[in-house]
């Protein structure tokens, strides 16, 4: 075995990996990955009004609803411009609250209910998720002061 | 006051850095010995001064002196003295300075017990160590300095994050920061040597027991946070696949390689390049886990405040340490001398497959992770799930579980595969012995399941036979096996044990994968639930009082076929200062099966929503955390590795014979 040889092999074996882990990436990203929709997108973009997405905004003042059986609830989803009415069942995160930023991933039906699979949870107060504060500033309604506590005043 | 002590020793601090990160390595490079001797005592009154600031710090906490402003915001007077303590890295800034206090306690340990180095390596290692430290420094004094005032002084503070309050949290940063900085050691000694221009047997055996010391660490940060998530977030999982868990989870599969291949280095001096690449990328992803978490970049339900404004000096820096590193390795490497030949079935060829296979592993995760960030500013708004790195991990850890049991048993330099696998044919008897029980037990769950079990089992057998035939266990007098066993090096016990307690965790993540069953519905007292063959009889609800909290609790009699099990207490907490409500779920464990409840709101009529798991072998997960840990720290402690141990190499020796008598170990 020369030294050519064997830098040879790991070469190749690492080409192989790589070219097997790059077709799983691509294969994987096309099947799986989720896009990212405010209830502006859903009206306007088709891509969003399909498959699997992840849709991102406010829960609207006094939307929340809990159904007959106490396990299904629904609510609203907005961006101050426009809202998407969502159903879950399941037990809603401990932060979930009328007009702050919430994430929730799901599919939209027929009758244009948005479907949520999932509803994410965030661990502060005063915590947005980034997408839902694009898609505040994307609708315009974005207000730094209005959304994160200024640390300085008590 | 102790305030002004410590910031006063921060700015000391960030002073000396600037000296210990220029003298020395000028020293070295000119061969100037009084400069050169600056490193040591430079690096051990840095962590005395970093300590010094941490200790102002935590006094800040411990007496509430509300005239900082990171204790008002991160801390409350009624708070419990633990999580007083532990506020203290329950934030950014304290966090921080946790990471500097750890990255120079590195570097003192490196001049502690260092005595032995060649004065000139140790000098370099000391001083990249410093310059990292300098940029840390800078990182806290100029953009998120502890020991702000704020005035007038408010009465009481903000209180801490309840989610925070709790043991499980309270000690995962340091254990996480431990493992992260540990890595900064390996890089250190990385960068020192491409100056240095030489790498051999006796520079891996001093980068070894760091990174091992910095993987254990790594392995229980990473256990605990998991177990965190598990038993406080309330819904039953405990692996998300969230960026801040995958940037933490990188640097450890990194890291893992990085292990792997030092054995390379020291045992047959071959795969330098490779080793000191590794370990500038194991520390780098390191540095990336801790910024990436603060910056603000990544959307992640773990986030907890973040200050984007920080965004452009972390930048900077990361671009300074990874990008300078990099380069100084394109332009230095090539000079390195390739080490000695070895055929692809060979030891060395199925470690370098792990390396292969983990870094491979490493860019996959790198790419779910930070790939969206890319496509964000391409314009498209993904985000990246479960389903992906199913999708692309899994198939990458099949054959690497698969050689994890053929190659320890595999010799150096070259080696015979049917000879090897015929030693393995028990293992393959047990992997088929198992799955057809997993087939024939369990109903239902996935095909893969069953598949994944045969794989654990094949690592598990493989472990075991290795270490029953090095210590000739039933083939020589059992007397003569307990001899051998006794007199077996501790890193080939520390081998067996880790290999073993990743099967182990394999198994508990298949079975909470695969065989969970969820119940979410809204209960009544008096209601039976039954879930996966227990029964929960829900007998009420309570209010109770916690030192800063409310809480509801439920109670909850569990039975089987009618024989008690245990009482279930789970409770729905409110945090007043905060107003935040939290979720304490009840567990009971017989190390098989966990029951895992949580409660939710109630309906408003007397119901309340629960949500119960059955999760089988959940418990096995961190148990295989724990062996792995107890492998590693077992390894450790080999004499060979111990730090400050190595023997001096004849080269080393030939070279750097300036006459400084190192001490013998």
């Amino acid at each position: 075995m020369t030294r050519k040889r064997r830098r040879m092999y790991i070469v190749f074996s690492g080409m192989l990996t790589l070219g097997a882990a790059t077709a799983l990436i691509l294969t994987a990203f096309s099947d799986n990955i989720v896009l990212f929709c405010s209830p502006t997108d859903i009206q306007n973009k088709a891509t969003c009004a399909k498959a699997d997405i992840r849709l991102g905004g406010l829960v609207e003042e006094e939307s929340l609803d809990r159904g007959a059986d106490g396990v299904t609830v629904s609510f609203r989803v907005t961006d101050l411009t426009n809202s998407i009415p969502v159903t879950y069942k399941g037990i809603l995160p401990d932060l979930f609250r009328e007009g702050q930023g919430v994430v929730t991933e799901g599919t939209i039906n027929a009758q244009g209910v948005f479907v949520a699979r999932e509803v994410l949870a965030k661990h502060d107060e005063n915590y947005i998720p980034k997408e839902v504060a694009d898609a505040l500033k994307a609708s315009g309604n974005w207000h730094e002061d209005a959304q994160t506590k200024d640390a300085d005043t008590y | 006051m102790s305030a002004e002590l410590g910031q006063f020793a921060l700015i000391l601090a960030l002073l000396l850095s600037v000296v210990q990160s220029a003298v020395p390595m000028i020293g070295a490079a000119r061969g100037n010995r009084a400069w050169i001797a600056v490193a040591q005592p430079s690096a051990l009154l840095l962590f005395g001064l970093t300590i010094l600031a941490f200790g102002a710090l935590t006094q800040a906490f411990m007496v509430s002196d509300f005239s900082l402003s990171v204790v008002y915001q991160n801390s409350h007077s009624a708070k419990p003295m633990l999580y007083k303590i532990t506020g203290v890295w329950g934030n950014h800034e304290g966090s921080m300075l946790l990471w500097i206090v750890i990255l120079t306690g590195f570097g003192a340990a490196v001049a502690a017990f260092g005595q032995n180095l060649p004065p000139t390596l140790r000098a370099r290692v000391l001083s990249v160590q410093a310059m990292v430290t300098l940029g840390f420094l800078a990182f806290l004094i100029f953009t998120s300095n502890p020991f702000d005032r704020i005035f007038p002084a408010p009465l009481d503070g903000r209180d801490l994050n309840p989610l925070l309050q709790d043991p499980g949290l309270a000690f995962h940063p340091p254990m996480l920061y431990a493992g992260y900085v540990g890595f900064s050691i390996a890089f250190s000694f990385a960068v020192a040597a491409l100056i240095e221009g030489k790498v051999d047997a006796a520079w891996a055996r001093w980068v070894r027991p760091w990174t091992l010391a910095a993987w254990i660490t790594l392995t229980a940060g990473i256990a605990l946070g998991s177990w965190w998530a598990y038993y406080e977030l309330g819904w039953g999982g405990w692996w998300f696949w969230d960026p801040v868990e995958n940037v933490s989870f990188m640097p450890w599969l990194m890291g893992t390689a990085l292990l792997h291949s030092a054995i390379v280095v020291e045992k047959r001096d071959s795969l330098k390049v490779w080793t000191i690449l590794l370990a500038i990328l194991t520390f780098s992803l390191s540095l990336i886990g801790t910024f990436v978490v603060r910056s603000g970049l990544l959307t992640s339900v773990h986030a907890f405040a973040v200050d984007p404004e920080r965004g452009l000096f972390i930048l900077v820096l990361l671009a300074i340490a990874i990008g300078g590193s990099l380069l100084l390795f394109a332009v230095r490497a090539p000079t390195l001398t390739a080490g000695g030949l070895f055929s692809p079935i060979s030891r060395e060829g199925g470690l370098v497959l792990n390396n292969l296979l983990l870094t491979v592993a490493t860019s996959v995760v790198f790419v779910g992770t930070l790939g969206p960030l890319l496509l964000e500013a391409a314009g498209t708004k993904i985000s990246v799930g479960t389903p992906y790195y199913n999708a692309v991990f899994i198939p990458l850890m099949v054959p690497l579980v698969a050689v994890m049991a053929v190659g320890p048993l595999l010799p150096w330099k070259r080696a015979e595969l049917g000879a090897v696998l015929s030693r393995l044919k028990f293992a393959g008897l047990m992997t088929i012995i198992a799955m057809l029980a997993t087939a024939y037990l369990v109903e239902g769950g996935p095909v893969i399941a069953v598949a994944a079990v045969g794989f654990a089992i094949w690592l598990l057998a493989g472990a075991i036979i290795e270490w029953t035939e090095r210590i000739k266990l039933f083939r020589v007098p059992f007397g003569d096996s307990f001899k051998r066993m006794t007199k077996l090096p501790r890193s080939a016990h520390g081998m067996t044990l880790a290999h073993a307690g990743m099967a182990i965790a394999i198994l508990g993540m298949t079975g909470s994968a695969a065989w969970k069953t969820e119940d979410i519905r809204i209960a009544r007292p008096g209601d039976n639930i039954e879930v996966a063959g227990y029964n929960y009889l829900f007998e009420g609800m309570r209010s109770i009082q916690g030192p800063n909290y409310q809480a509801e609790q439920g109670r909850f009699v569990v039975t089987r076929d009618g024989e008690f099990i245990t009482v279930l207490t789970p409770e729905k907490r409110l945090y007043m200062v905060q107003n935040m409500p939290t979720t304490e779920a009840a567990i009971h464990t017989n190390g098989l099966r966990d029951l895992y409840m949580a409660v939710g709101d109630s309906d408003g009529n007397g119901g309340w929503t629960v949500r119960i798991y059955h999760e089988p072998l959940v418990p096995w997960i961190w148990a295989g955390c724990i062996i792995m840990v107890i492998g590693g720290t077992f390894s450790l402690s080999d004499r060979r590795l111990r730090v400050g141990a190595p023997v001096r190499s004849k080269r080393w020796q030939a070279k750097s014979g300036s006459g400084q008598a190192g001490a013998r170990a």
